[in-house]
């Protein structure tokens, strides 16, 4: 069994004359909970859509469970789940209704949907609501449900992209124990966020500066590495050596 | 992978479904037009307030008024003054008066001899609706000169729709504006709510094909469509009494391909359109205010300026109306319009193919 899930080696993507993504490499093992740090503009995205198959990279390799981006781009989309901040499930669809459909879009069978489904909202404790239109629950209960839906078809990788964005701490703590255990259980988590306490739950945390790997290892070496407290002074320090504007 | 194409339409079906208000409208839309113009909205012109002057109340004039008072077009008011005349008019008590001449009878024996004689009738109509006025002089002629004057050069037939019902000739523009509205509007709004969503993303990022999610779209507004055009042609036929003699086969086939390229349309406007908003306006402006000028709608092609004459060819409503008045009214078969039917497949298939590929190279 191999146990790198994501492997990424010079990695390049270029619009025209701007290289967004400039020749980025690392791995990420199974059951990690990968960071993917970067200001603004520094190409996070661009690396993200090329790992989720939504985009062909100009020049380098990468394989994502164990499909090449170059070629494979629709069997990686087959293996991935994905989770967006901007959207979070059909609010006027039922909470039951959302599942259905993306278990369907994997191709699960109405039995297997049926008791995945059950699965994870007893998880959640919130079976008695599976019949609740999603648009009347709170952010926080949509993001977690987000999630689990995310997860639904069992992903060897979970993409989150700030996924915790405009909701409290006490919730994003719930939602970070949720990460926790899917990462246990052996899905790879690969995670962006702008929130630095958010770094530090992280297994290892890349953070990236104009297209490239700034810097790239556990919080606390790099903790060490820089000399400071928190990762928010770490990411600071990386920051002010971007010569790209926003 | 057939399981996630089911998923979607199901979807799109629940999206639908859940909008009580908007499904309501659409549904609702359809009919009401079609009372509306059936109805109320007519260029028939009914009851028409007429006075009469005369100098004296001869044989003569007494036919006449009676002709006009037994007629359902026109409300007779009685005799007035000659210098009453303006006043009646302008209050709106009569909207038109007849003035009689004093040797009327004399003159009409004449004619009846074979004596070509000068017009001895004078007409005053109100005419601040043009429609209204021009239609009123025209009963009257035929009215008080068919009788009269025994050698009209003309003798009229009306063809196809004897009793000159307006209806007959909006039911078939309320079809071309209708899908239009549900079809390429509707469409567009829900694909572009996706995008501004966020959801089109998560969407992409999944193992579906982007042509699936878009036709998945695409299958819950036809269904809706083939449902508005049966109630369209059930009202048509049973409340506004339109022949159809041509066969509902033909009409219903010309349809289905106008809503399929209506819903081409619309996913050209959803490429184009960032936002919900804009796609409405693109709908509105650029869909829907062609069809109504430029499509014989309203207008007659031919009382077009030249040029819009030559802009109307591109208008698709313009050939679909017309290939279905020569089917619902005139009798025509579908044959007698294949060429309508074969404008309208080229514009669809290039329509589709330039929509798709405009949709395939926004994804990456």
């Amino acid at each position: 069994m191999n146990d790198i899930v994501i492997s990424v080696k010079n990695l390049t993507k270029r619009f025209g004359n701007f290289t967004a993504v400039d020749n980025i490499s690392f791995d990420v093992k199974r059951g990690e909970i990968f960071g993917f740090l970067g200001a603004n503009g520094a190409g996070k995205t661009t690396a993200m859509r090329m790992l989720c198959g939504l985009s062909y990279p100009t020049s380098g390799s990468g394989s994502v469970a164990g499909f090449d981006v170059m070629h494979e781009g629709e069997m990686i989309k087959r293996h991935i789940g994905y989770m967006s901040q901007r959207f979070s499930l059909y609010n006027d669809l039922t909470v039951w209704e959302n599942m259905r459909l993306f278990a369907g879009i994997y191709g699960m069978t109405k039995k297997d949907t049926e008791a995945k489904a059950t699965e994870l909202l007893t998880q959640l404790n919130f079976l008695s609501e599976r019949d609740t239109l999603v648009g009347s629950l709170p952010l926080g209960w949509k993001q977690k449900l987000s999630f689990v839906i995310a997860t639904i078809h069992s992903p060897e990788v979970v993409f989150l992209d700030e996924p915790t964005g405009g909701v409290d701490p006490i919730t994003r703590r719930q939602f970070w124990e949720l990460i926790y255990k899917a990462a246990e259980s052996g899905t790879t988590i690969f995670v962006t966020t702008h929130y630095m306490d958010e770094a530090e739950y992280c297994s290892r945390v890349s953070i990236m500066v104009d297209g490239e790997v700034g810097a790239l290892d556990t919080p606390t070496r790099l903790k060490q590495e820089y000399g400071v407290e928190s990762m928010d002074e770490v990411f600071r320090i990386l920051a002010r050596k971007a010569k790209r504007g926003e | 992978m057939k399981g996630n194409f089911i998923s979607f339409v199901k979807k799109e079906s629940l999206h639908i479904l859940r909008d009580k208000r908007t499904m309501l409208i659409v549904m609702l839309i359809p009919v009401v037009l079609m009372i509306l113009f059936g109805f109320a909205i007519s260029t028939e012109v009914n009851n028409i307030r007429v006075a009469v002057v005369a100098p004296e109340r001869t044989d003569g004039i007494c036919d006449a008024v009676e002709k006009i008072s037994q007629n359902s077009y026109f409300t007779f008011c009685g005799y007035i003054n000659n210098d009453d005349v303006d006043n009646k008019l302008r209050t709106n008590e009569v909207s038109a008066v007849i003035v009689f001449a004093s040797d009327y009878d004399r003159r009409v024996a004449l004619a009846s001899e074979g004596i070509p004689t000068k017009p001895v009738i004078q007409v005053i109509v109100d005419a601040s609706n043009v429609n209204s006025a021009g239609a009123a002089t025209a009963y009257l002629q035929n009215i008080l000169l068919g009788a009269e004057s025994q050698q009209s050069m003309f003798e009229t037939r009306m063809l196809f729709n004897p009793q000159m019902k307006s209806a007959y000739n909006f039911v078939p523009g309320i079809m071309g504006l209708i899908f239009i509205l549900v079809c390429a509007m509707m469409t567009s709004v829900s694909i572009v709510r996706e995008k501004e969503m966020g959801s089109m993303e998560v969407l992409l990022v999944s193992p579906v094909r982007p042509v699936k999610i878009i036709f998945a779209k695409m299958i819950p507004y036809f269904a809706i469509s083939c449902i508005v055009l049966i109630t369209i042609l059930m009202l048509a036929h049973y409340l506004l009494e339109v022949p159809m003699t041509g066969g509902v086969g033909g009409i219903l086939s010309i349809s289905i391909l106008y809503l399929i390229l209506s819903l081409a349309l619309g996913l050209l406007v959803s490429t184009i359109a960032k936002t919900q908003v804009v796609a409405l306006l693109i709908s509105a402006m650029v869909l829907m205010m062609p069809i109504m000028m430029l499509s014989g709608l309203l207008f007659p092609i031919e009382n077009l300026p030249k040029f819009f004459q030559v802009v109307s060819n591109i208008v698709p409503a313009r050939w679909y109306i017309d290939a279905v008045r020569k089917m619902m009214i005139q009798g025509e078969s579908i044959t007698a319009v294949w060429q309508n039917c074969a404008i309208l497949f080229g514009m669809t298939v290039a329509l589709l193919g330039i929509s798709l590929k405009k949709f395939n190279d926004k994804l990456e």
